[in-house]
């Protein structure tokens, strides 16, 4: 399945889930409401329309209710606001993806939705409950049925690969040493690193360590998993199968998939939901086949990598010639 | 001065908070304790990582301190006529003070810079953050088994530290410098007492063996998941530790030997 193969329609995508969702966009600055845009974008550098990656969609209809339902989300780091009243709803059985420029607080959300961290306001429901009023008990309870793909792979550095994806197992079922062992060599079969089984986490690429802790995620054959960054690092070969079995390992196993990532097209290729998430807000969200086709220039500029547009690429700061023409030239923190 | 004033108040409040933070980590790593024992592997791995990696530095040292200990005793008490009374002078000067002291700071400057180093390197790389996606309390897990460990191997380590020490100053006074060997022996045996001297020396060891610890503990579990928040945490483990373990000997001194 490899990312850069030419498009067609997506084939298995439900028309009626499609209608169902209905895409919103907003636009920065105060208040900017959703406004549906009918024509679609066109690929910067050629001028055909752009599309992804074909990739399969089971046909399973999402539940009315949704797994994690977010309302009136606050969070705040210090002084800097991160989220400023955000509702998201995360579907069952659907592949719900997170984008948005860096630093907008993607991560952070996959944060608050685990519990690691506590809004300032707002509540976030996972399976009907509410995840921040939850005793540590409850809350363990809960993350046992949650999987989670850290940007770092966090693997404990002192056990081996076979070791790091067996914890899981080893320390909340009561299975057999050889059971653990065949459960452990099938997960990681599927992210193609049984033969790495004996490597410590220090002899692994940062790709391979990812694939390993997406094989650690799935050990408990979890409800939902958070993905953070999962395609960062990855070599095109091993990106196409991860974007491949993302989905699958969605729709096989029947769980909801949280995936956060900069990858704009493979991210869509399998998303049966996007959000795009700034400047504290949802700027976006709809099918990938509703965001393609939103004029909106904030998602414009972001869904094709545009350089120019509402998004600038530089820090804000005082113009150059100020800098170095001005009356100082003195950097703040100069002694002189 | 206003600014002074601030800048003191915001140093007193977050050493408070600190503090304050340092305790809730305490009652955690103390409430993992059952977990530990059902796991008791996980314990003597770190009596093994604090204890036995430690023990080279502090049988060296030891011997060291304890020939230093035999020449300079030697010296003195010879001006008295009293050079026969070295080993009671070296014996108790190890297992009284130096014993646990010398231990807990060698401890704090190898194993506890080490935990702080390991602990707050899996903060960075988010290693208990995901023992907590896991459903896996990483204080329980990780930090209580440590504690335990170094509570157990200080008093072993400095019962090496004075035992090695004892055996340096013999080398010195009896080997080199002519004591009589029945005398350097016969004076510890009596002189020494078990309860007095020797329980009050493992005493201190616990103790000290607890604070240097769970300052380091507390240091990597509170660090800046950063290389310089690591490094800083690193320096404050054996700073914090040595002057506590310093301050401590004394309080404990005079509550063990005063009037």
């Amino acid at each position: 399945m490899g990312r850069r193969r030419p498009h067609t329609t997506l084939p298995g995508r439900i028309p009626g889930r499609e209608r169902a969702s209905g895409v919103t966009t907003g636009t920065p600055g105060p208040g900017g409401q959703a406004e549906p845009r009918p024509a679609a974008p066109r690929d910067p550098a050629n001028g055909d329309p752009m599309r992804r990656a074909p990739i399969l969609r089971s046909p399973v209809a999402p539940d009315a209710t949704p797994l994690v339902r977010i309302r009136g989300l606050r969070f705040a780091r210090g002084d800097r606001p991160i989220f400023n009243g955000v509702d998201l709803d995360i579907h069952r059985g659907q592949v719900t993806a997170i984008m948005g420029p860096s630093g907008t607080g993607k991560t952070t959300l996959l944060k608050l939705i685990s519990g690691q961290l506590r809004p300032d306001a707002g509540t976030v429901e996972v399976d009907g409950q509410n995840v921040h009023r939850l005793g540590r008990g409850d809350l363990y309870r809960l993350r046992t049925r949650m999987g989670m793909l850290f940007q770092s792979g966090a693997l404990l550095t002192d056990l081996s690969v076979f070791d790091n994806v067996a914890y899981p197992l080893r320390e909340h079922t009561r299975l057999s040493e050889s059971m653990i062992r065949k459960l452990v060599l099938m997960k990681l079969e599927a992210v193609g690193l049984r033969g790495a089984r004996d490597l410590m986490p220090s002899a692994l690429s940062g790709g391979m360590a990812r694939r390993v802790a997406l094989a650690r995620a799935v050990a408990l054959d979890p409800l939902m998993i958070l993905y953070d960054e999962p395609f960062t690092g990855q070599d095109p070969i091993s990106m196409g199968v991860l974007v491949t079995l993302i989905r699958q390992l969605n729709d096989a196993s029947g769980l909801s998939s949280i995936v956060v990532s900069h990858d704009v097209r493979e991210t869509a290729a399998i998303a049966d939901r996007l959000y795009l998430i700034a400047n504290g807000k949802i700027m976006a969200q709809g099918t990938p086949d509703e965001i393609e086709a939103t004029t909106s220039p904030w998602v414009h500029q972001f869904m094709h990598g545009e350089p120019d547009g509402p998004v600038h690429f530089h820090y804000p700061a005082p113009p150059l010639t100020q800098d170095f023409l001005g009356p100082s030239t003195a950097t703040p923190g100069d002694p002189r | 001065m206003l600014e002074q004033l601030q800048l003191l108040g915001r140093g007193g409040l977050q050493a408070i908070g600190g503090l304050g933070r340092a305790h809730l980590l305490l009652a955690g790593m103390l409430l993992g304790l059952p977990q530990m024992l059902a796991r008791p592997r996980l314990l003597l791995a770190q009596v093994f990582n604090v204890g036995v990696l430690s023990m080279l530095i502090i049988g060296v040292s030891g011997l060291f301190v304890g020939m230093v200990l035999g020449l300079q005793g030697f010296y003195v008490l010879s001006q008295f006529g009293a050079a026969q009374s070295l080993g009671v002078m070296v014996g108790a000067s190890l297992v009284r003070e130096l014993g646990p002291v010398v231990t807990a700071l060698l401890v704090a400057g190898r194993a506890g810079s080490a935990l702080t180093a390991e602990i707050g390197l899996m903060k960075a790389t988010e290693q208990l953050s995901g023992l907590e996606m896991m459903a896996v309390d990483p204080v329980k897990r990780i930090l209580t088994p440590r504690l335990f460990g170094g509570l157990i191997a200080m008093p072993l380590l400095a019962a090496i530290f004075s035992a090695v020490g004892v055996l340096g100053g013999w080398f010195v006074g009896v080997g080199l410098l002519g004591v009589d060997d029945g005398a350097y022996w016969s004076q510890i045996q009596a002189k020494i007492d078990f309860d007095e001297d020797v329980v009050n020396g493992v005493i201190k060891s616990i103790v000290f063996g607890f604070v240097v610890t769970w300052i380091a503990l507390f240091q990597g579990y509170d660090a800046t998941p950063t290389s310089e928040g690591v490094s800083r945490a690193t320096t404050r483990t054996v700073v914090h530790s040595a002057l506590a373990v310093l301050a401590l000997d004394f309080v404990l001194t005079a509550l063990m030997f005063g009037n």
